[in-house]
């Protein structure tokens, strides 16, 4: 049954709480486009994507693939598939240490469930997952592949490679994202590296394009049907989501100095008491 | 010494392409992709056949790879074709993350590798690729040396379980391997057995350090041949055994001395029987244009340099 967006605010505000004290632990991380890309991501998995943790196999087979192309953004990635099921919360723990599954970028060595590809390194992952559409083609399997990008990401040429392959052949069960946060490593993307309006960039690509509100689980959700509407169109969907990074705690939100940066444990303190303690629990 | 015959030359980028033809017919998760570089790769033949396997990729390797990574994940056998630098150097980050790292079950065919290439030049002649590939972990690097073994080669890459570095050339060779001898990746063939000096080789100068085991035995020089067509897994036991009864060994390589089949020799031999040893390759340079055969001479590749490069090896003894 479909979650409310009550719940799915509980949800995402635990996964935020997550994102923070990993981070913390492990002492290193990226918080900022965690915290960005933290309700898009917790709409897909509790409430859009075909998939099942009891039945989760790396092949996707009868389900859908969803594929990070911005691998730095594992906080939230792995708080989402633990919350979900794909393995004990409290591995969560376990982030970035020693011997641990949760490697710092995804890992398919490690015998993690949920885990499709690994990536981290910038620009390849919607190729990946073009690639798997087009797999799911051959299958003549009905399911979807998501893939979610970063906006600072997408200076990679490979991104623009990968967009012209889809739309060539026809992959109109391959939905990306873009966690359009404005911002990257070393400052506003605009500032880095001009990359201009990425849904006109998008449209000349010929992809359909649609541009939602990240932070709204209305406008998520309705992006999401907008997009599988798209099957039999033969041309993919890249959904823009017009995000924040940072999201949801006062000091973090909206600057590029939370996209790789730890609280101090006075400073989590503080971001723990804005988000609010939720009935999930912590790890 | 054994005498093989040339039946016909022919160039192993055809043998690639025949065989990818013959996998394909037998295994349905067989796909292949290339960047714009179907004809030149000989997949014209299976993309006729399969053309709902066959996925043109126009000129992007990066997500020709990537892609590829993406159809294994779903459980399909990709092959992607493409000139050896631009499947290897060009690609490189892809490679080792999204195939190597990622663990995916793709077969990397690598066309136009080497000097051999010819009239284009440097900017296509790679010299680096296998340096490349035998660096990533779990990479299996094969170098065919002719048609015969090329078809065989990638009947074996196909059923392979793993990512697989297949290279092979563009200019028509002496065809001599047998038709059917199934290719065992990770063992080494002994062409020619001898006491005096062992010259392994990979590839195009097989048949080189053939023709050198020839001259060298009217010397009365007997050679050992073992063609090195697995370069990754490396056939230790087969060199450590050859070595300890020639006491002398030639590795030639159309390929540079850096982290070519040579140094993979050598570590093997230094760790278990140093031996002396006399390397033959493109040392550490560009190539240039020219003919396939007047750029192995000029770059002391062909069998007068191999066999140069015995006697030289025996004289270390």
């Amino acid at each position: 049954m479909a979650k409310t967006n009550a719940e799915l605010q509980q949800i995402a505000t635990q996964v935020r709480r997550d994102i923070l004290r990993m981070v913390c632990m492990a002492k290193s991380g990226h918080p900022g486009g965690s915290m960005s890309s933290t309700d898009i991501l917790t709409a897909l998995y509790f409430n859009e994507m075909q998939q099942d943790p009891a039945t989760w196999r790396r092949d996707g087979k009868g389900q859908d693939i969803f594929i990070l192309s911005a691998g730095h953004m594992t906080p939230v990635y792995y708080s989402i598939l633990a919350r979900n099921g794909y393995f004990p919360v409290s591995e969560l723990a376990s982030f970035r240490q020693m011997g641990t599954r949760l490697q710092g970028h995804p890992s398919v060595r490690k015998n993690l469930p949920g885990i499709f590809q690994a990536s981290g390194s910038l620009g390849q992952g919607l190729s990946a997952a073009a690639g798997a559409a087009l797999g799911k083609k051959l299958d003549k399997d009905d399911n979807f592949v998501w893939c979610l990008c970063g906006d600072g990401e997408s200076e990679e040429g490979q991104i623009w490679e990968a967009g012209m392959f889809a739309v060539f052949h026809k992959l109109d069960n391959l939905i990306a994202m873009t966690d359009w946060n404005g911002k990257q490593i070393d400052g506003p993307v605009e500032e880095v590296a001009g990359e201009g309006d990425l849904a006109a960039k998008w449209e000349a690509w010929g992809w359909r394009v649609i541009v939602a509100d990240g932070h709204d689980f209305d406008s998520i959700q309705q992006a999401f049907a907008l997009a599988k509407a798209g099957k039999g169109s033969g041309v993919p969907t890249m959904i823009l989501f017009k995000s924040e990074m940072g999201h949801g705690v006062d000091f973090m939100a909206g600057t590029h100095k939370w996209h790789g940066s730890v609280p101090k444990p006075e400073q989590l303190e503080d971001a723990l008491k804005q988000l609010g303690e939720t009935p999930l629990g912590d790890f | 010494m054994k005498k093989y015959t040339d039946t016909g030359k022919k160039d192993t980028r055809s043998g690639f392409g025949a065989g990818l033809l013959i996998a394909g017919k037998a295994d349905e998760r067989i796909v292949a992709l290339t960047a714009d570089l179907k004809g030149s790769l000989k997949m014209d033949a299976f993309a006729k056949e399969f053309p709902e396997r066959f996925f043109q990729c126009g000129i992007a390797e990066a997500n020709m790879v990537g892609a590829a990574a993406g159809l294994a994940l779903t459980g399909k056998i990709p092959f992607i074709g493409s000139f050896a630098e631009f499947v290897t150097g060009r690609v490189y980050d892809q490679i080792r993350q999204e195939v190597s790292y990622g663990k995916t079950n793709v077969k990397i065919a690598s066309s136009h590798a080497g000097i051999t290439l010819g009239e284009d030049g440097a900017t296509h002649q790679t010299m680096e690729d296998i340096a490349l590939m035998r660096a990533l972990p779990e990479m299996v690097v094969i170098n065919p040396c002719d048609y015969n073994q090329t078809v065989q080669a990638t009947l074996a890459a196909a059923k392979y379980e793993g990512p697989v570095y297949l290279r092979f050339g563009r200019p028509s060779v002496p065809n001599f391997t047998p038709e059917d001898e199934p290719f065992v990746i990770g063992k080494a063939i002994v062409l020619n057995e001898g006491s005096d000096v062992t010259l392994i080789a990979c590839g195009h100068t097989v048949w080189e350090s053939l023709l050198a085991a020839e001259a060298l035995e009217a010397e009365g020089i007997k050679a050992e041949v073992i063609n090195m067509a697995t370069i990754k897994p490396l056939d230790e036991e087969a060199i450590i055994k050859s070595a300890k009864k020639t006491g002398a060994v030639v590795v030639s390589e159309e390929h540079n001395l850096a982290g070519g089949l040579g140094e993979a020799v050598s570590a093997v031999l230094a760790r278990e029987c140093p031996t002396p040893m006399v390397f033959v390759n493109g040392q550490d340079k560009f190539g240039q244009s020219g003919t396939p055969s007047a750029l192995m001479a000029a770059y002391g590749l062909d069998a007068p340099h191999i066999a140069e490069a015995a006697k030289k090896a025996i004289a270390k003894k």
